[in-house]
């Protein structure tokens, strides 16, 4: 598991966990260990949950989100969901997972992502990266993804 | 105008051991069998999706505090119609109208949302439950893929 850990001005800190592969319960349980010991480890305002290479998740993974959410939330912090493909954050959506988690898109250089990656050795399933805050896409106002919030319909 | 009765194609019949490793095996299992029908990237992912919440209700849920049989039927009309149902013979729902509620949930404790039927109504056409207190519980799940000419 590999961490970078910036700190610049900021007083805010920021942690990025890539996820990738499946998301159900069967894997939910290792992701959700290896997230929560690097936020206690290093106590980040906001958490990042990059689902740019997931390739599939069922509510399992919105459990997962939820509970990030929960924690953080104790600790004064934020969640955030970054850049999820269409068919993941169509189950986001459907979940209205939106509501507690802002999903946004921010730009990760390649080289980032591979440090992150290459850094993580214990799981193949995820990395986490560790930096300053400062990320402009939080601040309010581009805020197309939650025009499109979708509650959970239900008939009777 | 008369309507045609649907003519089945193709049936599986597969059981498998309610182990969490095996969630992701009937996911594919369902995802190869369907691909007969030759579906869209975005209906074999609700598929796939629908038939992980109905598994893995039965291996959580179902079978709570031991690993029982889980078996798994789907079917492929000619009419572009999948038919998946998932059952298991575990510990029942006693209260059908109330479980299917989004967000109710008998586990928060393990993080889990109460979202799964709500996914499964929300990707498939049709979801039924059958289920008996101490007997177990059947999941029929159907969706009718876009044909080649809407494609
Ligand atoms: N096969 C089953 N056997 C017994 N109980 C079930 C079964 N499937 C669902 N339930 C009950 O219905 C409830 C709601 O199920 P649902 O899938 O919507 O949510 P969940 O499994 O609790 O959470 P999530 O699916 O979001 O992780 C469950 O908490 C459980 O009590
Ligand atoms: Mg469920």
């Amino acid at each position: 598991m590999g961490l970078k850990i910036y700190d610049e001005v900021e007083e805010k800190s920021k942690l990025t966990a890539f996820l990738s592969g499946e998301i159900d319960h069967h894997s939910a349980k290792e992701i959700r260990k290896e997230i929560d010991i690097n936020v206690q480890k290093l106590n980040p305002t906001n958490l990042y949950l990059d689902f740019s290479k997931v390739d599939f998740m069922d509510s399992s993974g919105i459990g997962l989100v939820m509970g990030r959410y929960k924690l953080q939330s104790e600790r004064g912090g934020k969640v955030f969901i970054q850049n999820p493909p269409p068919l993941i954050k169509k189950v986001m959506l459907v979940a209205g997972i939106n509501k507690l988690a802002k999903i946004v898109s921010i730009d990760v250089p390649l080289s980032e992502m591979q440090k992150a990656k290459e850094s993580a050795q214990n799981s193949d399933k995820l990395s986490v990266q560790a930096e300053s805050a400062e990320i402009s896409v939080q601040s309010g106002s581009s805020d197309k993804d939650n025009n499109s919030d979708e509650n959970i319909k239900k008939e009777t | 105008m008369t309507k045609k009765k649907a003519k089945v194609i193709n049936e599986i019949k597969v059981s498998f051991p309610s182990l969490s490793e095996n969630e992701r095996f009937s996911r594919l299992a369902v995802s190869g069998f369907a691909s007969q029908l030759d579906p869209q990237v975005d209906e074999i992912s609700d598929i796939k999706t629908a038939v992980s919440e109905a598994v893995t209700n039965s291996i959580v849920h179902a079978y709570k505090n031991e690993i029982g049989k889980i078996e798994l039927v789907a079917r492929i009309y000619d009419d572009n119609k999948i038919y998946i149902k998932i059952k298991d013979h575990g510990c029942g729902i006693p209260d059908v109208k109330k479980a299917m509620e989004p967000l109710f949930t008998t586990s928060p404790e393990e993080e889990r949302a109460g979202l799964g039927f709500a996914v499964m109504e929300s990707f498939m056409d049709k979801l039924r439950v059958i289920s008996k207190e101490g007997k177990g519980t059947s999941v029929i799940l159907t969706k009718k893929l876009r044909t080649k000419l809407d494609k």
